[in-house]
């Protein structure tokens, strides 16, 4: 059951089932033979923080752009805010924000004419707009180049005023795309504590692509997407109880040996991950120990953790997110899309 | 589970209804945008100022003494307002590519994300094209006492609304192409099959009356001609057609283009 709460704190009576900020039924999108998004539902709750958590080319960034009204799905529907995006695409806009992962500035004008801009096409009100443009400058620490021309910009910097952009507006919904990709720790800490003040005073839901695990520790709730699919859903904490305990490393002078062992002895299912077993056990910590006692083999190292995010994605797909980096048929597929623009 | 926290109504109605018509603030911001970058970066309106002098002193004065021109006028004074059209033209092509460039470096999904009315998108784009069309266009006035025309304020100033009415028609054009461009390398072939025709068959560099029959029905299609003829009439004093008729179908097109550009940005991908 889920508990709503009016901005005053009181349980707030007959809204038990508020309209969805989200809610994607069947969605589908393919391009030519390929599929991008496959059979996609779920649904998000005003004011959560939402995010999809999956490596490049699993069609994160296609399901934004359908929600987005930048993209057609071929199947399915989806309705942001309440309105539908094929037959609402202006209500829908009018709901939302976006921060997109690809650079979407104008670098010939100045930085605060970017910003100025976006206030005038989003009918930011007249009067908060120097405040709010002072505001979000100083979030990503560039109120000093305010007047130059973006073209003088680094890449970090552009990604940085590109954010600032995007929180000049409070939209019901905001949608992040890879958002704080090659950003600094420093920035990346200020923008999500401006997030998680628009949130509290904005009731604003937010929508997030990311593939960094701490990023997503942010989220109240995680979908896990994997070749087009979305293959878990839910809070991180019960995704991570889902591995049921420790995840233990263990490198040892035979690995193969150990493997064996573990299979045969305890029934595990141990995988090699960069020279070393790892495998899952309730009990990391007396497990170890106990194995030594009965087999005395050569170990080098012995890590012992709380499950991560990671490990959640890699029991459900059998890879590491971060080894998923852009593969070479992604990135082929990538340009391909954008050279046929089926991707802008 | 998670706590929820809702504060006004999730779904938020927009209190302004005309802005979802007509928004004048995206308009403004889209002119802005234009006319700050064409201010700033001065390779265009030097681009104005070079072809008009090639054009008309080189190509001109070269041609001047093999085309028939109707009489009581120079070759020079009558390739004038054709110098006029041209520049609109360039102008617009000029608008059209910016559409291709933003799309390629992305600028465009801000604007197609944005609770902008399509209407309003291609009305402001036009806007500043027609708007950044007349005022090379008007460049051209400062060679009218090397050709020997000597228009009068009056002249110049109703020169200037209809280079805007062609512009907006032109660049609307413009739009409608590049809204379903993804690439720079069609371009070549929209000038080859666009943009040189439509400037070649309007009576801008020759007269049309001495024109097979053929190309004078093709010219009678294109709607520049009528800008032309129009212009033309009000510097030189020389029309083929009527100020009215010239007028109605640069309006006409202008209307045609504007809406046909609306819907195809309509459409999503």
């Amino acid at each position: 059951m889920i508990e709503i709460r009016t901005q005053d704190g009181r349980v707030s009576p007959g809204v038990a089932d508020p309209t969805p900020a989200i809610e994607v039924h069947e969605l589908v999108r393919r391009f030519d033979q390929f599929t991008a998004v496959d059979r996609l539902s779920f649904s998000v709750q005003p004011g959560e923080v939402f995010g999809f958590l999956g490596p490049n080319g699993a069609g994160k960034s296609t399901t934004i752009k359908m929600l987005c009204t930048l993209l057609r799905p071929t199947e399915g529907n989806a309705r942001v805010n309440g309105y539908d995006v094929m037959q609402q695409p202006a209500r829908v806009r009018e709901s939302i924000g976006i921060i997109f992962q690809d650079y979407s500035l104008d670098d010939r004008i100045t930085a605060e004419e970017n910003l100025r801009f976006h206030c005038m096409i989003y009918h930011v009100p007249a009067n908060e707009r120097k405040a709010r443009i002072k505001d979000v400058l100083e979030m990503v620490n560039l109120a000093d180049r305010a007047g130059e021309r973006v073209r003088q910009f680094s890449g970090g910097m552009k990604r940085r005023l590109e954010i600032a952009r995007g929180l000049l507006h409070h939209p019901a919904v905001l949608f992040l795309d890879e958002p704080t990709v090659g950003l600094d720790p420093q920035t990346r800490q200020n923008i999500w504590e401006h997030l998680h003040a628009l949130r509290k005073r904005e009731g604003i839901t937010i929508f997030m692509t990311t593939h960094y695990m701490d990023e997503a520790e942010n989220c109240d709730r995680i979908g896990i997407m994997d070749h087009a699919r979305l293959i878990a859903l839910d809070t991180p904490a019960a995704l991570k109880e889902g591995i049921g305990g420790d995840v233990v490393r263990l490198r040892a002078e035979d690995n193969a040996a150990l493997a064996d062992l573990l299979r045969q002895e305890y029934d595990l299912a141990p995988t090699e991950e960069q020279g070393r077993l790892r495998f899952e056990v309730e009990q990391g910590d007396t497990f170890v120990p106990e194995l030594l006692r009965r087999f005395p083999v050569a170990v080098q190292s012995v890590d012992i953790s709380r499950p991560t995010l990671n490990d959640v994605f890699l029991q459900l797909t059998g890879r590491a997110i971060r080894e998923e980096e852009a593969s070479n048929s992604d990135r082929l597929r990538t340009a391909l899309r954008r050279r046929g623009g089926r991707g802008a | 589970m998670a706590e929820i926290l809702t504060t006004s109504a999730p779904v938020r109605q927009s209190r302004f209804t005309l802005r979802r018509v007509l928004d004048l603030e995206a308009i403004s911001m889209l002119c802005q945008r234009d006319l700050i970058r064409f201010l700033r970066e001065r390779t265009q309106l030097y681009g104005a100022l070079a072809r008009t002098v090639v054009w008309l002193f080189i190509l001109g004065v070269g041609l001047r003494g093999s085309v028939q021109v109707p009489h009581g006028l120079s070759y020079l004074a009558f390739v004038f307002p054709g110098m006029m059209a041209m520049a609109i033209i360039f102008s617009s092509l000029q608008s059209a590519i910016s559409i291709i460039f933003d799309r390629e470096f992305g600028f465009l999904k801000e604007i197609l994300v944005a609770p902008i009315p399509r209407t309003s998108i291609v009305l402001g784009k036009a806007l500043a094209g027609a708007t950044i069309s007349a005022l090379q266009g008007t460049i051209v006035f400062i060679f009218a006492p090397f050709v020997g025309v000597w228009p009068s304020p009056w002249v110049i100033l109703i020169s200037i609304g209809v280079m805007l009415l062609i512009g907006l028609g032109l660049t609307s054009l413009g739009i409608l192409i590049a809204a379903r461009m993804r690439s720079f390398e069609g371009f070549g072939t929209i000038n080859n099959f666009i943009i040189l025709p439509i400037y070649f068959i309007s009576g801008a560099q020759f007269p049309l009356t001495h024109a097979p029959g053929w190309l004078q029905v093709i010219a009678s299609l294109n709607p520049l001609t009528y800008g032309v003829d129009l212009l033309r009439g009000l510097v030189d004093g020389f029309w083929t057609y009527n100020a009215a008729l010239d007028l109605a179908v640069i309006i006409g097109f202008a209307v045609l283009m504007m809406s046909a550009a609306t819907w195809m940005f309509s459409k999503q991908e």
